[in-house]
């Protein structure tokens, strides 16, 4: 299935043969949701993962897929009794779901974390968060993410 | 020289919540691109930070291909005591990156 | 093609698009997000302060034959510079002249230094350090009998079609400006902020790199940097957004 992006891309000529090649498996789909689940597995293993506490604040409408700012807020009390131990952050359509995985404990105050990623394609956008129970938590927002008008086509 | 920039208040009441940004200017290649005649590009990222406060790491992250370039990374701390909190960044062909801020506790 | 290229351009010259009414300009700013308006507004997190930093040190180190810096004759930026990129493009001669070009001409002649080249990390880091002095200031380009010519010139670059897709800048920028394209809103296109760190580079740049991702996204050929067109042309823009606010460094999609 060839996405808007894509079809846009080759209309405008804007990628490489290359870079081409890449982008048109027909399995890409199937293959990053597969990778996608195996990322989130790896970190709660059987456990479930059931949403709320979790905040995440991205852009529904991004500007641009290169720079998207991303705050992710957790409720709880940031206490020895309970805290949260990790944040980890995944994109639904990216190469790899990976963004970033931040290790935290109670010195942190407050459970947040705010950064910038590149998301390629319009989808989801997941928040997990691991707290010292060994209970997992998570929120997801689907972003929009459209093509940059006027490119360079590399000739800066 | 690695370049990057970190934002820590200079003083803050003793059990204070207090926000720290950071950034690192980097291009964060992610290895994903084709340069027009159709190699890949190589992957350049960084892909650790740490923060000690006083030695002791109060927060650490991994950072993936889908992190923007010069990255942010924002959190917050508790201002438990005056000392020196440093930040050190790691990555892809020996990247490292090192700076600290002094904070007074009252 | 240039003959067909003027003969077009003598043809429509009287087709005058609606020029945006000076009170209902609004900044490229407005058009964005408001996460993207906040990566411009924190100092301390805008991705073009590392830009910035570069400038500042280039502007305190000496340099060529003469081993001059910039503060060597002008100070602290903060005060010398002040309001300076603000009434750039300036007519020096009946020549339109840039703030990238001034740069360069006082390394030359001043500072007996090679100039640096269009769009290097140098340029654009000392044009962007040199505009922040002026941030927050009126953009203040004046319609006199030394830069009237030129301004001419300048408004029929931008009215004029060109390229595979034959639009002109006017037909997006000004008759269907915050419509939808490809779904990014369409801003009218004033340089408010230049050089701007534009997502899209994820990097800084000038205004002459947007100006030519522009011509290249209507498959016309750019005008080469720092030619007497791009000049004008910039100059018709930045007189366009008089009395707009200066937003550089600013973060564009």
């Amino acid at each position: 299935m060839t996405t808007r992006r894509q079809f846009l891309a080759l209309a405008c000529g804007t990628l490489a043969a290359g870079e081409l090649r890449a982008q048109l498996d027909p399995n890409i789909q199937a293959k990053r949701k597969a990778a996608l689940e195996a990322a989130i597995s790896k970190v709660v293993g059987d456990a479930p993962v059931r949403p709320g506490k979790v905040k995440l604040d991205v852009p529904p409408l991004i500007d641009n897929g290169n720079t998207v700012p991303i705050t992710v807020t957790v409720e709880s009390p940031m206490t020895e009794a309970i805290y949260v131990k990790a944040i980890p952050l995944f994109t639904e359509k990216n190469p790899q779901p990976y963004v970033l995985t931040a290790h935290l404990g109670p010195r942190a105050g407050r459970a947040t974390l705010s950064t910038r990623a590149r998301i390629a394609d319009t989808g989801r956008v997941i928040a997990i968060a691991e707290l010292s129970d060994g209970s997992f938590w998570s929120d997801a927002v689907s972003v929009v993410v459209t093509l940059s008008a006027c490119l360079e086509d590399g000739l800066i | 020289m690695a370049r990057v920039a970190v934002t820590v208040p200079p003083s803050a009441k003793r059990g204070e919540i207090i926000e720290i940004k950071t950034l690192a200017q980097h291009e964060m290649e992610t290895g994903f691109r084709r340069t027009q005649t159709g190699e890949l590009v190589p992957r350049d990222i960084i892909t650790g930070f740490v923060c000690r406060y006083n030695g002791v790491e109060v927060f650490r992250a991994e950072l993936h291909q889908a992190m923007a370039a010069n990255p942010l990374i924002a959190f917050t701390t508790v201002a438990a005591e005056s000392g020196t909190l440093e930040f050190t960044w790691t990555g892809d062909h020996g990247y490292l990156a090192n700076q600290k801020a002094e904070i007074k506790v009252v | 093609m240039r003959a067909a290229a003027f003969f077009f351009a003598v043809v429509c010259v009287w087709l005058q698009a609606a020029e945006i009414p000076l009170a209902e300009r609004r900044s490229g700013y407005e058009f964005m997000g408001r996460e993207t308006r906040a990566m411009q507004d924190d100092d301390t997190t805008n991705p073009a302060l590392f830009s910035l930093l570069d400038g500042e040190q280039l502007w305190n180190r000496p340099d060529g034959t003469a081993a001059r810096a910039c503060a060597g004759c002008h100070g602290d930026a903060a005060q010398s510079m002040k309001g300076i990129a603000a009434r750039y493009p300036t007519v020096a001669g009946g020549k339109p002249i840039n703030l990238e070009q001034r740069i360069n001409a006082c390394r030359v002649e001043q500072q007996r230094a090679p100039a640096f080249a269009y769009e290097s990390k140098e340029l654009v880091a000392l044009t962007a350090y040199v505009g922040r002095q002026s941030r927050g200031m009126p953009i203040a380009i004046e319609a006199n009998d030394a830069t009237r010519p030129r301004l001419e010139a300048g408004r029929a670059l931008y009215e004029r079609r060109q390229g595979q897709l034959n639009l002109s800048c006017s037909q997006c920028h000004d008759d269907n400006w915050g419509k939808l394209l490809a779904g990014s809103a369409i801003p009218q296109g004033h340089p408010t902020g230049y050089p701007i760190y534009r997502l899209e580079w994820q990097g800084m740049g000038s205004l002459e790199r947007r100006l030519r991702n522009c011509m290249i996204g209507v498959r016309a050929e750019p005008y080469a940097y720092g030619s007497p067109e791009m000049v004008q042309l910039e100059l018709y823009l930045m007189w366009r957004a008089r009395g707009m606010k200066l937003e550089t460094p600013a973060v564009r999609p």
